[in-house]
């Protein structure tokens, strides 16, 4: 038996999220009584492989087949099952993002196995295997009850901290027969920001919104993001707009993020917004508006101009040399 | 070919949530209900398409799992432009029985492909397109942006990390749409209101489907303590609150 984690690199570096899991699986594991195994495909290097042990993985499986190099959700998902039947996993664990929102279900079906989506901490395994997590786009929680025997689970992002660990993995290569004619989705361009900082995976954001007025006064945000190391962020009109790309829109419609820091500039705070960003640990709030709902929202709040409270903002930052 | 839409009803997203039953059963009472929004924008997509002369999309099919409550919603869709709907008339539970509902109607219908949403927003799954995919045994790209449909060829792009992809496939399959899809969702018109009722609205019963998920309770979130307002004379001690009291700096 075991804890499987699918994770993700990024050009042959694990994301962040694939540490996150792997420690979480770490925790699985240990109430369950069974090892962590991790499966990795594309091409990884042996010593960066061999991190995951760092975080809590007993074994690592590396799947190096050349027709799985852009996601084809059904051949990953039998790549995945064959794995998790070899390995005899109860538990298979996914991240709550794109790629694991892609096969996360897919897989569940195919092992015929409850899927415990976007998950917030650990779940509990007493009598009955009950997983935790946000519903009506963060209204509410809801304690759902998983009733088969094997479990897939996604973990939201940034929900669980990292814990490190001094197993010293095994690394095995996982040899399947998947052909080209298997893959039905074919990439035929591929269009892509390297280098820069994804909103998702960001600690501190500074987001802007229609107070800001115009695209021409977003040089505050992208110099006080530059400053503290953080990633830029929008309100929905500002992207539906064009002011800024739809990539940084965060809300309901958007990317649904959980900063240590989110810092709103100009945004009302409307209940579609807020159900993006309500995983922030810190939200500060600067608008004109001492009624404006992002207010009720906030742990800190300054009522006044963007244009002049963030020019300030950035020369203490500066001063303080961070 | 035809397009398949699923549709989620939902409670509109500006609804108070409450629970009953000591917190184990969402309290409706009061609930406007209304299409996914992500649904909504995929329906809008689906009607460019078959405007379109250079895309043989034909036919534009909404399908429901749900009681015979979610009518008014499906009739919105119908409203909006749908040729038609089916409502597979059971409680929808978990995500795993919605699919395998859904599928038990589609896998006799001949496909062009099925769109579906990236979530609910009530009980935000993201699920049931994919297990979808699966119980039909079909191809499915998740995270899409955009389908392109020129005469029989079909192209979607897919938003990845820092970026997207443009992927192309064979009909059929399974399309998991997010932002980007379409931007305004349409209104129905008062043409499409009247033209509306006259449209077939197939309701069907799908039985042997299981359930593997249940809700044991429902708790609203702690109230915040209430937010520390800083004077804006003095932009320094809200440097200080974050660096010293929330330790994020
Ligand atoms: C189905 C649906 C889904 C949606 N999804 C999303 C979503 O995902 N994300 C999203 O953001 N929105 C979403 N929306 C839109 C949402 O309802 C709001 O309209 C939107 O969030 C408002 O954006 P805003 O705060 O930038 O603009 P506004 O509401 O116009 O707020 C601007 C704020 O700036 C303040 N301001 C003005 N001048 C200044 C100044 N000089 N200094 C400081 N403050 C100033 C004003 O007081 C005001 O509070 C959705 C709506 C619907 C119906
Ligand atoms: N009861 C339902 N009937 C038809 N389609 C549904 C239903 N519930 C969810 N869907 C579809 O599945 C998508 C994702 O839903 P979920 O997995 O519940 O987050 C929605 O956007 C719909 O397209």
């Amino acid at each position: 038996m075991a804890v499987l984690v699918f994770t993700e690199n990024w050009d042959g570096k694990f994301k962040k999220l694939s540490f996150e899991l792997v420690s979480y699986a770490q925790k699985v594991a240990e109430k369950l009584n069974v090892p962590v195994v991790a499966l990795s495909i594309g091409e990884v290097a042996e010593d960066e492989l061999k991190k995951l042990g760092d975080y809590g993985a007993d074994k690592i499986l590396s799947v190096t087949n050349e027709y799985l190099k852009t996601l084809d959700n059904q051949m990953y998902t039998k790549v995945i099952s064959e794995v998790a039947q070899k390995e005899n996993a109860k538990v298979i664990l996914f991240s709550h993002n794109n790629t694991g929102k892609a096969l996360a279900p897919r897989l569940s079906v195919k092992l015929k196995a409850a899927l415990g989506s976007g998950l917030i901490d650990l779940p509990s395994v007493a009598d009955l295997f009950t997983v935790h997590k946000k519903v009506f786009t963060g209204k509410a929680f809801v304690t759902m009850e998983l009733n088969s025997d094997i479990k897939v689970l996604t973990l939201s992002q940034n929900s669980f901290k990292l814990i490190s660990s001094d197993n010293n993995a095994t690394i095995e290569e996982y040899l399947t027969d998947i052909q080209e004619s298997d893959i039905k989705t074919k990439v035929t361009s591929t269009d892509k920001e390297t280098g820069k900082l994804l909103l998702t995976d960001a600690e501190i954001v500074v987001s802007g919104g229609r107070g800001m007025k115009s695209p021409d006064n977003w040089g505050p945000i992208e110099e006080l993001a530059e400053l503290l190391g953080a990633a830029t962020a929008c309100s929905r009109p500002v992207s539906d707009e064009g002011w800024r790309p739809h990539e940084e829109h965060t809300g309901q419609t958007g990317k649904i993020i959980a900063p240590n820091l989110y810092i709103a500039a100009g945004i009302s705070g409307a209940i579609q917004h807020l159900a993006g960003i309500s995983s922030a640990k810190y939200l500060v709030a600067i608008n004109t508006d001492p009624d404006a709902p992002i207010f009720e929202a906030a742990d800190y709040g300054i009522v006044g101009d963007v244009h002049k409270i963030l020019p300030e903002l950035i020369s203490i930052v500066k001063e303080s040399k961070l | 070919m035809r397009v398949f839409v699923c549709l989620g009803n939902v409670p509109d997203t500006t609804t108070k949530v409450k629970f009953t039953e000591n917190n184990s059963v969402f309290d409706n009472t009061g609930v406007q209900w209304v299409i996914n929004p992500w649904d909504e924008l995929a329906l809008t997509r689906a009607m460019e398409l078959k405007e379109d002369s250079g895309s043989s999309v034909e036919k534009v099919t909404v399908i429901t799992v749900g009681t015979k409550s979610a009518e008014p919603t499906i009739r919105k869709a119908l409203a909006i432009g749908a040729d038609d709907a089916i409502r597979i008339n059971a409680e929808p539970t978990d995500a795993y029985d919605v699919a395998a509902k859904l599928a038990g109607v589609l896998k006799n219908e001949d496909i062009g492909f099925v769109m579906c949403g990236i979530e609910s927003c009530d009980y935000n799954g993201s699920a049931v397109g994919g297990m979808l995919s699966e119980f039909l045994n079909l191809p499915s790209v998740s995270s899409v942006s955009g389908i392109e449909v020129k005469g029989e060829k079909v192209s979607v792009s897919r938003t990845i990390d820092g970026g997207k992809e443009i992927i192309s496939i064979d009909t059929p399959f399974v399309a998991i749409v997010q932002k980007g899809i379409s931007i305004e969702p349409r209104i129905p018109a008062m043409r499409g209101i009247m033209m509306a009722r006259k449209k077939p609205l197939n309701v069907v019963e799908v039985p042997d489907t299981e359930v593997l998920t249940s809700h044991k309770s429902f708790e609203l979130p702690q109230p915040k303590p209430p937010c520390k307002i800083v004077n804006p004379e003095n932009v320094k001690e809200l440097f200080d609150l974050l660096q010293n009291e929330a330790k994020v700096l």
